[in-house]
């Protein structure tokens, strides 16, 4: 049982981390509050479906297909929605939602409410203390840690990546300094619809694929940015973590606890809220709290 | 008696008729009360009878989001406390609805104290967020429990406001008439014996510097919470009274997306807006469910509603058509309608701007 816990806590904690990453990214760059991020990750998994199931093309264009297009699908929308209306947080997050809600409307007039399937990277499990894990899983878990490498040393290695978090320190400050602000958002929101993107491949096989399957992750989200702390995208990746184990438990330990999964979850973020509002490692700001 | 019938006239004349918004008020208020004379179709009924409660509801997330400026994400919350509160109530104990559906209101306004607890802490999208959640851990309580919620099905068999459908119809109509009045005085920034509507209207604009003039925020706040609870608490056992039903669809996000949609393509921070954003709205989405393309892509169409009101028209459509037909006078403020040239009271030139251009030509 607690090796249970504790593989499925890690898994489940690394696929989160993925989808978190990409979500406290845009947020702390650009202080959009993306609540359609799950949205995109949807789409994205419903790319796929189309490329492996209608076009038929094997499963790693198809990811390719769905990222491409997810990312463009994503730029759009900044462009259009979030560009517009970047000074107000509570319009940016009311159309975040709206976009969020049209993508599973115009998903569920194509493909109805079924639930569908794509297929796996590798078949077959491997038994670890007696604990059954699928290679899907333990493929999911790897390839999300070496994303978050990878994003790693974009951010600090690169020169993008310092312009990156110069935005993200001081937007204005980092204008004067000759970074083009405008496009930083825009390259910072194709990296995290991407990374949306790339984890509906990873996640997909594992959670069927359906047209309210944003709203769940979402939830996983928006605590774990709350958790980790604004403005820390290490933090947001550690959260998730905590975020898998508190969920595994949760569902092996409670009785009646796979309905509680979400709501454990923010149980933690209202605790945190009251308890530590800038979060596990954000920094302590002033004017958003009283 | 001539005398006072005289001075009601003056009073009509001079501070209803003469203003585009006031006859537009009394109208749809006339309009609402004279429904039943006109048609006695259960299905219309049923749509204006719904309309009236989620009007209610929409309204009531205004006094806290609007003027208040606490974003609430979650405010199916207090609609769906109330409305099980007045179910479970009314179904083990039998007490009729004239006393469950205060109770419930009482229980949301219990609730939502709780979750201004936290809103005195945090602001802005923190709050948005914590709201959000607070529907969701409910809901997840409700499934678990379910043999006292009744689970996915929820509390059914609730008794009926009133045996007659019309009946039913006129105390919804007349507690809402009430409701919506009192919240908007409530709100009322000019009002001359309350200071917590210009209050709210400070807390919402700048925190910081309303504290520093000398306003106990925390109070406004919790008052804020506590007074949207009890409406939006008033419209959930209205709603568990009329459709014999409490569900955990009300606790859904969805739910409380409704009442930000409908405020929202009104108006934000004016309470008829509410009333008007659901009262356009909710029918259309009635409407267009007769279809059988227009079932499909309702909320498609609402969610472009939604989109291109935040876009195109962030007033919203009250506000936007109220600028359009309403004046104020440059020299005495007083609301004038738009064909007027000349100011109603004080005859100054309410255009002066085009009258200059029309001199100079």
């Amino acid at each position: 049982m607690l090796l249970n816990i504790l593989i499925n806590g890690l898994i489940v904690g690394g696929m989160y981390a993925l989808l978190a990453v990409g979500f406290a990214l845009i947020f702390s760059v650009a202080r959009i509050l993306n609540m359609a991020h799950t949205a995109f990750y949807m789409v994205s998994a419903y790319v796929i479906y189309i490329g492996t199931s209608v076009l038929h093309l094997s499963l790693f264009p198809s990811i390719a297909l769905a990222i491409l297009s997810t990312v463009i699908l994503g730029v759009l929308c900044f462009y259009l929605f979030f560009d517009r209306v970047k000074e107000h947080e509570f319009a940016v997050m009311i159309i975040a939602v709206a976009l969020a809600s049209l993508f599973q409307e115009i998903l569920l007039l194509t493909f109805g409410g079924t639930i569908l399937a794509i297929p796996d990277f590798a078949q077959g499990f491997i038994d670890i203390g007696g604990t059954n894990v699928s290679y899907q899983h333990i493929f999911a878990f790897l390839l999300s840690i070496l994303i978050l490498v990878m994003l790693w040393v974009v951010l600090s290695k690169t020169n993008l990546g310092s312009a990156i978090r110069a935005v993200a320190q001081d937007s204005e400050i980092a204008n004067l300094m000759g970074i083009d602000v405008r496009r930083i958002y825009v390259i910072v929101m194709a990296i995290s619809v991407g990374l949306a993107a790339v984890s509906a491949a990873v996640m997909g096989p594992i959670y069927m694929i359906s047209p309210l399957m944003w709203g769940q992750p979402l939830v996983i989200v928006l605590a774990a940015v709350v958790l980790g702390g604004a403005g820390s995208i290490g933090g947001a990746v550690i959260a998730a973590f905590i975020l898998g184990y508190v969920e595994s438990f949760v569902v092996f330990m409670v009785p009646g606890g796979s309905f509680l999964g979400g709501a454990a979850s923010m149980v933690v973020m209202i605790l945190v809220l009251l308890i530590r509002p800038e979060g596990l490692f954000g920094v302590h700001f002033e004017e958003e709290r009283l | 008696m001539r005398g006072h019938l005289f001075l009601f006239y003056r009073w009509l004349r001079g501070e209803v008729l003469s203003i585009p918004g006031r006859v537009i008020a009394l109208v749809f208020f006339i309009g609402l009360f004279l429904l039943p004379v006109v048609t006695q179709e259960p299905y219309y009924l049923r749509i204006a009878t719904l309309a009236i409660i989620f009007a209610l509801f929409a309204a009531s997330w205004d006094v806290l989001a609007g003027f208040a400026g606490q974003l609430n994400l979650g405010h199916g919350l207090f609609f769906g406390v109330s409305a099980y509160a007045a179910a479970f109530v009314n179904i083990n104990l039998h007490w009729p609805p004239w006393i469950t559906i205060p109770i419930g209101a009482v229980a949301a306004v219990l609730v939502g104290l709780i979750v201004g607890i936290p809103a005195l802490r945090l602001r802005g999208m923190y709050l948005a967020l914590v709201t959000l959640s607070f529907p969701l851990i409910l809901i997840g309580l409700v499934f678990v429990f379910s043999d006292v919620t009744g689970g996915e099905l929820g509390l059914f068999g609730t008794s009926v406001l009133s045996s007659s459908r019309v009946a039913s119809y006129y105390i919804i109509a007349v507690t809402f008439t009430i409701c919506v009045f009192a919240m908007y005085k409530f709100t009322d920034a000019r009002s001359k014996y309350l200071r917590i509507g210009v209050l709210l209207h400070a807390l919402r604009e700048d925190e910081i510097t309303a504290r520093a003039s000398g306003i106990y925020t925390t109070k406004y706040k919790l008052l804020a919470f506590a007074v949207s609870g009890f409406f939006a608490g008033i419209a959930g056992g209205l709603y568990t009274h009329y459709l014999r039903i409490a569900g955990p669809s009300t606790l859904e996000l969805f739910f409380s997306f409704n009442a930000l949609l409908w405020s929202i393509f009104g108006g934000l921070g004016t309470i008829y807006g509410a009333v008007v954003g659901t009262f356009i709205l909710y029918p259309l989405t009635e409407v267009l469910s007769l279809f059988d393309l227009g079932e499909k892509i309702r909320f498609v169409v609402l969610a472009v509603v939604l989109i291109s009101t935040l876009l195109f028209m962030p007033e919203g459509i009250a506000v936007w058509i109220l600028d359009k037909i309403e004046v104020k006078c440059p020299r005495c403020k007083l609301v004038n309608v738009f064909w007027r040239k000349r100011c109603r009271s004080c005859r100054a030139d309410l255009y002066p701007e085009k009258t200059k251009i029309k001199e100079l030509l």
